[in-house]
């Protein structure tokens, strides 16, 4: 599995909300070898303090070299990394962790909320490219408010997928939450459900799937120093209460391998 | 002096001896921060490196603490992880043979609950092809039961470091804790035991809260302190041990780059150990050698040798 460290530019900015950012960073052999799911470590800067790179899933790819990271400011370190201008560098490690593993056979729902429609826009490309039926596979979102969603839906709807979102205030689409448009869509037997979002999301969809009888990957999120196994900082426990890591077990997990908070 | 990161021209003898074992250069990767080396296996050339000290090993796998295991702090981290390790015997099967290839120094990290057990990992690590030396974790502050009480009492360091160097088939070297009042006595009670070499610094004891949740940032509420913040403690602690104590001193606490390596050895480290920066970048510990070997051609030395204790006090 290839690895790279990049000093990667920045080649393009963008803010879609007070606090939402998505970047576009110039990484050929990050690009080149990153699958959907996958993640990178970003360090906020060459100094010290703050002193560990932040882990963000990749947000897309593109074949011109380029990788995108979409992600909220929740702190000085991605404070730092927001602040970034197109020339800036950043220390970038990855591709990172174990991905989405897509079943071309079987449909495809992809279910997402908050941050984690980041890591399904990857995906949802990748199924574009790679299933026939992609018409028939569905995009759920959601967010609190529309303008977390809004600026990312341009993006998805060229995916051409069938595409349906929610908001928490019922700015954009369905008021309410998105695991209620998961109840009501009619799903062929056999299909998989791609996954990321905040916890309770997460637990209410694989819990969604174990009774409907399909099969669920998730994308969780951690702590993490390193990335890459070395600090076993980010310890997960499975169903049998051994403890995996997320960034080699992981992000994305089968999610009956994982025990659910509800 | 802040950029020495050029890549090598002319060559220069950067062996250094550590007892009996001699090292290509004086850089090696800590205990706990290289995992079981592979991990890098794509990001640095792992047949440069002085040497590797792998993940600390225990006689029966350990599963570790529950998470949150890591807090970031200022220009460090926090971490109790709580040893989590396969073991000594799945170490020799699954990971040793890995190790024994790279034809680098394999310097193994144990730790033990009793004198007992202290005993048996080295007997069952004896003969093992490719362990070059031993490294005794006396100090590991993060397991109730564990090595705290070896570290931080004289008679019990001594105790477990003879019980180690009694069965060692390799030079012992014997990995100190900060959370003490006098680091010397600990070093020279090691000393007397037999110990062919002491490394410091471990982590410093230390504790973050989340004002949000009201919650201590560890689930084991401390942890150990890492990273750049802990260098000058660590930097004073091998000046002291090194002044205190005959044999060689091997710096560990906070280095990130050929700079600090260096200052280490001015204080008196035969060699150094690379910690918490191999999570940052993965390629330190080549970057320090380069840094070392190019700060010798500028001063024009032979070797690392002069610089070994070579601090300058006016």
């Amino acid at each position: 599995m290839a690895q790279y460290q990049e000093n990667v530019t920045v080649t393009r900015v963008e803010q879609f909300s007070s606090d939402h950012w998505r970047l576009t960073l110039a990484a050929p052999r990050i690009a080149a070898a990153a699958r959907p799911g996958q993640f990178v470590m970003v360090r906020p800067g060459a100094g010290h303090d703050p002193l560990l790179g932040r882990p963000f899933s990749l947000h897309r790819t593109a074949a011109d070299g380029t990788i995108q990271i979409y992600f909220k400011v929740v702190g000085r370190g991605t404070e730092l990394i927001a602040a970034v201008r197109p020339g800036s560098h950043l220390a970038v490690l990855g591709p990172l962790g174990r991905g989405f593993r897509l079943k071309e056979d079987a449909g495809a729902i992809l279910v997402g909320g908050g941050l984690g429609i980041a890591p399904l826009l990857f995906l949802a490309e990748q199924i574009r490219r790679q299933k026939v039926d992609y018409p028939a596979d569905t995009v759920l979102l959601g967010a609190r408010r529309h303008d977390e969603l809004a600026p990312l839906l341009g993006d998805f709807t060229a995916c051409g997928l069938q595409l349906h979102t929610a908001t928490d205030d019922g700015s954009l689409g369905h008021h309410g939450l998105i695991t209620d448009l998961l109840g009501e869509l009619q799903i062929p037997a056999g299909s998989v459900v791609y996954t990321c979002g905040p916890e309770p999301m997460m637990a209410a969809v694989a819990t969604f799937c174990r009774r409907a009888g399909l099969s669920c990957q998730a994308s969780v999120e951690s702590v993490m120093a390193c990335g890459m196994g070395a600090c076993l900082g980010c310890s997960r426990p499975n169903i049998r209460g051994e403890y995996t890591h997320v960034c080699l077990n992981g992000p994305v997990y089968d999610a009956e391998e994982l025990l659910w908070k509800i | 002096m802040e950029d020495l990161t050029g890549t090598a021209t002319a060559p220069v003898d950067l062996r250094v001896n550590i007892g009996s074992l001699e090292l290509a250069n004086p850089v090696m990767t800590a205990s706990g921060t290289f995992g079981y080396a592979w991990e890098f296996e794509n990001l640095i050339d792992l047949r440069r490196l002085g040497a590797v000290i792998v993940k600390g090993i225990s006689l029966h796998p350990r599963d570790g603490n529950p998470p949150p295991r890591i807090a970031e702090t200022a220009c460090g981290m926090l971490n109790a992880i709580g040893l989590q390790n396969v073991g000594v015997d799945r170490f020799i099967r699954e990971k040793m043979p890995y190790l024994a290839a790279l034809g680098v120094p394999v310097i193994v990290n144990i730790l033990g609950d009793s004198l007992a057990e202290y005993g048996e990992i080295t007997t069952r690590l004896a003969g093992v092809p490719g362990v070059a030396g031993i490294e005794v974790n006396i100090s590991c502050p993060n397991v109730a039961k564990g090595g705290v009480a070896f570290g931080t009492d004289p008679q019990m360091a001594a105790a477990a470091t003879a019980a180690v160097k009694a069965r060692a088939a390799v030079p012992v070297m014997v990995k100190l804790s900060p959370n003490v009042t006098d680091i010397t006595v600990i070093a020279r009670a090691v000393e007397d035991a037999g110990a062919d070499s002491v490394s410091l610094i471990n982590t410093l004891i230390g504790m973050a809260i989340n004002l949000q949740s009201r919650r201590p940032a560890l689930a084991n509420i401390c942890g150990g302190l890492s990273g750049p913040a802990i260098k000058p403690v660590a930097l004073r602690m091998v000046y002291q041990v090194a002044a205190a104590v005959k044999i060689p001193v091997i710096g560990i606490g906070g280095i990130t780059c050929a700079t600090d390596a260096l200052e280490f050895l001015l204080a008196g480290a035969t060699a150094v150990q690379i910690g918490t920066a191999n999570f940052v970048n993965p390629a330190v510990s080549e970057e320090v050698i380069d840094g070392i070997a190019a700060y010798l051609r500028a001063e024009k030395l032979p070797s690392v040798h002069p610089l070994i204790g070579g601090l300058i006090l006016d």
